[in-house]
């Protein structure tokens, strides 16, 4: 009877994920029909091929309509090749980005790893005919997270507090053994070294959330903006050492199709959108009921008075 | 053929053969798990295969569950059983065993059925009792399609348990998964010749075992 129920959920769960993995559009058609001109009257805003990323579309577009610029969106474009290509050539004239990768993207030999130092180097770096606008607060990137009885017991608020914990046993995607930001950041920055390391490969998914929670490994690389932090009560450390790059929400606009009302309203977005409201807008995005991302975007929207 | 020139590099970086990343450990990790698995594997469906085969019995059943154990994706089930059980060697060895276990029943049951009945009377008659029937007649006569369906689980195990690297364990697949996390595609293409070369190494040893069973 628990099997059954167990299986049924689990069913249901991977329906869900391949549901929301559509995003329910037709990533060739543009939901206006339009594009390719990129004027500075009609917006079409692009966004890639993941929730977080939709939403965020979702809300410049509803924001820019509210304050009665014509906008449309086109979601569920792809890769991040793939929707570069589509602003650049104007299918697509604003798209949410995430600062550090797209720094990484224009600049593969970037080295910085600070918020103020990421924006700096993006502002220059950025192709011309783009530019990106402020910021956002929020950042959705690599964070390491422990449970809140392991941050009690060992007092842990900070990766460098780790350095007190003797073998460290640490669960994260492969490539955090090889990566800058990874164990071999973390002598660096940290000098925290013979760390016991256990690749799972599911973007700190459930077997990672998993191994973290039942004391397998001490520590665990979870996205920021992952629902099951809050939900477990994770504890993210801390990087006052910024090893792990900044990855702030920015719109990416084509020049012409920004003007100083477009600035305005994204601006003032981006002030609202905190690594708590992004996380906020992921857990409702996961909730059981499955709302769309564009339902999402509107109700976070109202709460905010942004539309 | 670039990308073939830079995996043999891989194959020939001397680093690439020691310690426990390097190519030999790996190798027998991947062997060991497959082992395991196989051996767990057997001792649970032969002997009910057999039973099957013999009796006749539920063989409806076996029918079903093997079609609908076939079904189930051996990913998802992994994952499954990492949150029933957290990471370790319980969670792919489970799963590893669900996918070994349809080929070798079917191959136990369907190695009994195909011993001409006549032949299973004639041993009866002779005043065998159930036991020597079986183990004396239905098992030599069925053994080259039980063996059939050893060589089946072991090559569908070998080239799967490449999935015991998604959730920290060793094996060859540790170097298509780390491979692929950073675009190390020498590395994959490496790894993964190793698992072919591998599965046609022991499918070749079963061709020539099934050869000398009786038939």
């Amino acid at each position: 009877m628990k099997l059954t129920r167990t299986l049924g959920g689990l069913t249901a769960a991977v329906l869900a994920l391949s549901l929301a993995a559509c995003g329910g559009s037709d990533p060739t058609k543009s939901s206006s029909g339009s594009g390719g001109s990129g004027s500075s009257k009609s917006i079409v805003v692009g966004s890639a091929a993941f929730g977080e990323s939709e939403i965020l579309a979702e809300i410049y577009a509803q924001a820019l309509s509210a304050k009665g610029i014509d906008a449309s969106t086109k979601l569920d474009i792809g890769a991040r090749e793939a929707y570069i290509g589509a602003i650049k050539d104007g299918t697509i004239g604003l798209v949410p980005e995430y600062t550090g990768n797209l720094l990484t993207y224009f600049d593969p030999n970037a080295t910085a790893t600070s918020p103020t130092d990421v924006n700096a180097a993006l502002g220059k770096a950025v192709p011309s005919g783009l530019k990106v606008l402020d910021p956002a607060p929020g950042e959705d990137k690599d964070s390491l997270n422990v449970t809140s009885d392991f941050a009690q017991k060992n007092g842990l608020t900070s990766i460098a507090d780790l350095a007190k914990v003797k073998g460290l046993k640490l669960a994260a995607n492969p490539e955090f053994k090889t990566r800058a930001y990874g164990i071999p950041g973390l002598e660096k920055f940290y000098g925290i070294k013979d760390i016991s390391f256990t690749p799972i490969n599911d973007g700190g998914g459930p077997a990672t959330l998993k191994a973290l929670t039942s004391g397998q490994v001490d520590v665990a690389d979870i996205y920021s903006t992952t629902p099951s932090i809050t939900a477990n009560n994770l504890v993210t450390l801390e990087d006052p050492k910024s090893m792990i790059a900044a990855q702030n929400v920015v719109p990416l606009i084509r020049d012409d199709a920004d003007s100083d009302k477009v600035t305005q309203v994204l601006n003032s977005v981006s002030t609202k959108l905190t690594t708590d409201a992004l996380l906020e807008l992921n857990t409702a995005f996961a909730a059981d009921s499955k709302p769309t991302a564009k339902q999402v975007a509107s109700d976070w929207l109202k709460k905010n008075g942004l539309a | 053929m670039g990308v073939f020139n830079e995996a043999w590099g891989w194959f020939t970086t001397s680093t690439n053969w020691h310690g426990e990343d390097g190519i030999p450990h790996r190798l027998l990790q991947h062997i060991g798990y497959t082992a395991l698995t196989v051996v767990i594997a057997v001792v649970i469906a032969v002997p009910l295969g057999l039973w099957i085969g013999h009796t006749g019995r539920l063989r409806g059943v076996a029918v079903a569950l093997t079609g609908a154990l076939r079904a189930l994706p051996t990913l998802g089930l992994l994952t499954l059983v990492v949150l029933w059980r957290g990471i370790g060697l319980t969670p792919p060895i489970t799963a590893l065993v669900v996918l070994a276990i349809p080929p070798l029943l079917a191959g136990a049951y369907a190695g009994i059925e195909s011993v001409d009945p006549r032949t299973v009377d004639a041993a009866r008659g002779m005043g065998m009792t159930e036991w020597q029937v079986l183990a004396r007649v239905e098992v030599p006569l069925g053994l080259p399609l039980l063996l059939g369906g050893l060589r089946s689980a072991v090559l569908q195990v070998v080239a799967t348990a490449t999935i015991a690297a998604y959730i920290g364990l060793g094996g060859l697949g540790r170097y298509v998964i780390d491979g692929v996390a950073i675009r190390d595609y020498p590395q994959i293409l490496g790894g993964s010749l190793i698992v072919v070369v591998l599965a046609l190494a022991l499918d070749g040893a079963f061709a020539l075992l099934q050869r000398l069973a009786p038939a």
